[in-house]
């Protein structure tokens, strides 16, 4: 994903710093810049990219440019092979004259000291200046609403469980998704639903009161165009059934289908006045004006959703903030779960790169994250019988694959900072929210020897 | 590394452009210093000018201490098998990448029985899975004492030697470590673990035998306190253990303890804890749960320290389904951010395919290659496997972005002369590049037929539509 314009401010920056045009400089896509071969690559060129590395620290005193930085650097590798001529960057050394050789004393038998040098560490600390956003989800009777329970996401002023660093005043949650008609499902997720998936409001009750979830995420796929095109009106019955049903705080999703989410969305909001729910999601490719302003209107937090891309983030962010006027405290992100094994480093690094920037001052992206986590399912680790690759070692009961490929993913995320995960598989829920109080300082636990591992026979 | 840039390196360098380190200029070498595929010894003349004179040594040593990582880099066992640990640069991936991914031993103990023992070995040698283009492995075999018998735990290290792979030995009984170390010192293991108790017996036991040793202290000035006095002593190879505890406050502390030693090491500077860190995950086995849960839980703190600094870990599960998340996790945490993940375009012959046999078409994304391939490959399908250049980009993520389209398919088609090697004209495009098919059939003429969504279900899927139905 070529991304113009922080390449633009890239070069703006090389401006400000006297560095002037590179010529025969082709750049492609995020990361390359190449050079065409042949291009005429002169005195003056050397001497800007000289002054360039001058700045390389300078340059890398801004966070978000790490990437730009390391483009500078990869280039002034590729110069300089392509130069393949002495730089002239220093000056020749003179050659020292021989000196003959110091023979080196063999020590013998090493000494064991008596007692241990005392030293004492001292932790480095680390202090940001930006604190990501709190943003409250649900709304009770005093506040016009009807949830019995509200539930408060962001807050932090540190990474993840850092509490030496900083209080986190709110850990993380979990939503679990329900559906408005039978969705494809693993088999592992769909034996514990089994009873509910023909009546959303049952599969509500269900979520909150036997799997424990925070808040409940209804998604109207029924209203595809492609499946049963339910008509927006007629598809939010089920939102006021569900609004009914369970007294926690309550997120809804469209089909995704980019035409007919706008229209769903406002028609959900419009039945949800004063609830406080969360519409997912805004994304740029679709009428985010219109989601934007059925939030504003109806006192809603808006999703905004953007596909694993900073740039991209924080543009929808600002359109939803600047142009449609959402207020900070209603606004949380989606920058796209992809699960272990498939695209997982690209979601934990492009979380990690957005919560640093929140917590370093970049206001745009100080808000709360969201993560798709159920997405962990469509990896064939998670569902499949067995490997499909003869060399493999035998893959195990999926039963028991299935979850933990969706607790790991979530994990992970949270190590990046994410505040609010939709998930589907109870035991997988169950783990997360335990490991999550656990680093959260809310889970004591027995007092276990942690030597007993060492001499346990078994 | 203390340098970021070339130029920097380069001012060490001799500049005459020799070319005996394998770079057509010392510039490039330079770079090379810097993105770390080499060293500066790798650099003959500078070596040879540095043996004879004091000065040059001294700017060579400069330039060892200006580009070694961070933290300290420490080998566990010898010859192919053996493991690099440590030597990280940053803090997070994306300031540059991590380097060493950690190293995964798995558990015995010495008062197994034979054929156990013979069992959980052959499995840590044996067990891969396929990951984008390559099968992912465990690294080696942690030997605990627990008969507490010298003679007991030297036999049984003795027989887990013979396995070839990297070695951790656990026991805090010098004596017995001393008799084990007699046998298989030169395997070069890593020995567990020195503490407040016992620390003077092993100190000389990594001395004596020369390998690298873990200090083991939940009070990190104690534990800074063992480093410092080992290093004084002359001890390169140390680990740090910080301790693992599996629960609650425990583990809520582990965490802190392993984030302040790697964040202080790094951004404080403080070289006297720079080291690799140990976490031993398998310490959920001691808490009071069913078998599955404590695997589930062994899994959970792995993973979490696969994330945050853990260099070296001791498990004990060996189920597929904590091995498989946890291998995943620290493949996909150390890929390396900088470098696309792609392969060539073009043409694959998959199993010898004949004229009659069908022609499938992917992209050039390594993950989606390596996946679409090796099932193709392993269900002994045969077959003429297209690979679109789609700039490194998966099936969905290309046609919503528009480097997977019709006219490259045809351009493709072109280019590798596919119609003259089959005598057919029907292409099987990737399920979730279902919207292309109208498109692809009207730029190339070829009858196109929309596959599964999976491609782990082509085998399947042939059976009911290969040969087409005309
Ligand atoms: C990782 C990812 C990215 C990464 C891509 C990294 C890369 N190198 O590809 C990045 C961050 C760059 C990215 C960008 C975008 N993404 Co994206 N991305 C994903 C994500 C999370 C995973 C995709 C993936 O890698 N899957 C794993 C690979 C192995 O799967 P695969 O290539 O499809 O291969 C499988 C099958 O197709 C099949 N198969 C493959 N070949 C063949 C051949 C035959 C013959 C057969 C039968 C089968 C078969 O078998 C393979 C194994 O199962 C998905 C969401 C998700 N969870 O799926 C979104 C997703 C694909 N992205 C999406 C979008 C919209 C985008 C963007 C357009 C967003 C934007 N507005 O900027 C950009 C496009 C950028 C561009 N093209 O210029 C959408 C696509 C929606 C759609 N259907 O149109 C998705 C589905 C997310 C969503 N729900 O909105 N994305
Ligand atoms: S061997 Fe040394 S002097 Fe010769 S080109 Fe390489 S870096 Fe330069």
């Amino acid at each position: 994903m070529t991304d113009k314009l922080t390449l633009e401010e890239f070069f703006n920056l090389l401006k400000k710093y006297n560095v002037e045009e590179l010529e025969g400089v082709r750049i492609e896509g995020d990361l390359e810049i190449e050079i065409e071969p042949g291009a005429g690559i002169d005195a003056n060129t050397i001497n800007a990219l000289v002054a360039l590395s001058q700045y390389v620290n300078l340059i890398q005193e801004f966070g978000n440019f790490l990437y730009h930085t390391n483009m500078a650097l990869s280039y002034l590798q590729r110069l300089s092979t392509a130069l393949g001529i002495p730089t002239p960057f220093a000056a020749p050394q003179p050659v020292a004259p021989i000196t003959p050789e110091v023979p080196t004393v063999e020590v013998p038998r090493f000494e064991i000291p008596e007692k241990l040098v005392e030293a004492r560490f001292e932790p480095y600390k680390s202090e940001y200046t930006g604190v990501i956003q709190e943003v409250t989800l649900g709304a009770t009777r005093a506040d016009g609403g009807t949830r019995e329970v509200t539930v408060t996401i962001g807050g932090e002023k540190s990474l993840p469980f850092y509490f030496f660093d900083a209080d986190m005043p709110h850990l993380p949650v979990i939503a679990i998704d329900i559906f408005d008609r039978r969705p494809m499902l693993a088999k592992a997720v769909r034996e514990h639903y089994e009873d509910v998936l023909d009546d959303p409001a049952e599969w509500a009750k269900k979520a909150v009161k036997d799997f424990n979830a925070d808040l409940v995420t209804l998604h109207l796929i029924s209203t595809d165009p492609m499946l049963e095109d339910t008509p927006a009106r007629e598809a939010v019955k089920v939102l006021e059934d569900i609004l009914q049903a369970v007294k926690v705080p309550i997120i809804v999703g469209g089909s995704g289908n980019k035409e007919k989410d706008p229209e769903v969305l406002e028609k959900a909001a419009e039945v949800a006045e004063g609830e406080r729910i969360m519409l997912a999601s805004a994304t740029l490719d679709m009428d985010w004006e219109r989601i934007g302003n059925a939030a504003k209107k109806y006192g809603h937090v808006i999703l905004s959703w953007t596909q694993m891309d900073i740039n991209n983030q924080k543009t929808l962010n600002r359109y939803l903030l600047k142009r449609v006027g959402i207020a900070p405290e209603s606004l949380v992100m989606d920058p796209t779960t992809a699960a272990l094994g498939y695209g997982l480093d690209y979601a934990y690094t492009n979380m990690e790169r957005i919560r640093i920037s929140g917590l370093r001052g970049d206001s745009d992206l100080a808000f709360p994250m969201s993560s798709g986590t159920t997405n962990a399912w469509g990896a064939r680790e998670a569902w499949m019988t067995e490997s499909p690759i003869e060399g493999d070692s035998p893959w195990g009961p999926r039963e028991l694959r299935g979850p933990i490929w969706e607790i790991v993913t979530g994990l992970t995320l949270a190590l990046a900072g994410v505040d609010l995960f939709m998930m589907m598989h109870p035991g997988a829920v169950a783990v997360l929210k335990e490991i999550m109080y656990t680093l959260g300082g809310k889970v004591e636990g027995e007092a276990v020897d942690p030597s007993a591992w060492i001499t346990m026979e078994g | 590394m203390k340098v970021k840039s070339p130029l920097e390196v380069y001012k060490f360098l001799p500049q005459t452009n020799c070319g005996e380190c394998g770079f057509d200029t010392c510039m490039s070498f330079a770079a090379h210093i810097i993105d770390r595929g080499v060293k500066p010894t790798d650099c003959p003349p500078l070596v040879k000018e540095s043996e004879k004179d004091p000065k040059l040594k001294k700017k060579l040593e400069e330039l060892i201490k200006l580009t070694s990582p961070e933290i300290a880099e420490v080998i566990i066992g010898v010859g192919d098998s053996a493991i690099k640990i440590g030597g990280e640069d940053v803090l997070h991936r994306h300031e540059l990448t991590f380097f060493n991914p950690t190293a995964f031993f798995y558990d015995v103990w010495d008062t197994m029985d034979e054929r156990e023992l013979d069992e959980r070995c052959g499995k840590v040698v044996e067990w891969k899975k396929f990951y984008v283009g390559d099968y992912l492995t465990l690294d080696g075999i942690a030997v605990r004492c627990t008969s507490n018998d010298p003679e007991k735990f030297k036999e049984v290290a003795k027989k887990v030697a013979g396995y070839g792979k990297p070695m951790i030995l656990v026991a805090l009984n010098p004596e017995c470590m001393r008799a084990a170390l007699e046998e298989v010192a030169s395997y070069r293991p890593l020995i567990y673990a020195a503490t407040e108790a016992n620390w003077k017996e092993f100190l000389e036991l990594a001395l004596e035998f020369n390998v690298p040793v873990t200090l083991r202290a939940k009070d990190l000035n104690l534990l800074k306190s063992m480093a410092v006095t080992f290093k004084n002593a002359g001890v390169n190879d140390i680990v740090l253990d910080p301790v693992t505890e599996p629960l609650g406050e425990g583990l809520r502390s582990t965490y802190e303890r392993v984030i302040q030693l790697r964040r202080t090491a790094i951004l404080a500077e403080d070289k006297d804890i720079a080291y690799p860190i140990m976490v031993t995950p398998l310490v959920a086995w001691t808490i009071d749960a069913d078998d599955v849960t404590k695997a589930y839980w062994e899994t959970v703190i792995g993973s979490l320290f696969v994330v945050k600094y853990g260099d070296v870990m001791i498990f004990h599960s060996l189920e597929p389904y904590t091995l498989m998340p946890t291998v995943t996790l620290r493949y996909n945490i150390y890929t390396d951010p900088r470098t696309p993940v792609q392969v060539e375009a073009g043409l694959r012959e998959i199993n010898n395919p004949s004229p009659d046999d069908p022609v499938f078409i992917t992209t050039n994304f390594a993950l989606t290659y390596y996946t679409v391939e090796s099932d193709l490959t392993s269900a002994n399908i045969k077959c003429w496997l297209l690979v679109l250049n789609t700039e490194g980009l998966g099936v969905e993520v290309s046609v919503a972005g528009g480097q997977f389209t019709a006219a490259k398919v045809k351009d493709l088609i072109e280019e590798t002369g596919i119609a003259d090697k089959v005598n057919h004209k029907y292409l099987v495009i990737p399920g979730l590049a279902a919207r292309l098919q109208g498109a692809i059939e009207d730029e190339t003429g070829w009858n196109v037929l929309v596959g599964p969504m999976d491609s782990g279900r082509i085998k399947g899927w042939l059976e009911q539509n290969w040969p087409p139905k005309k």
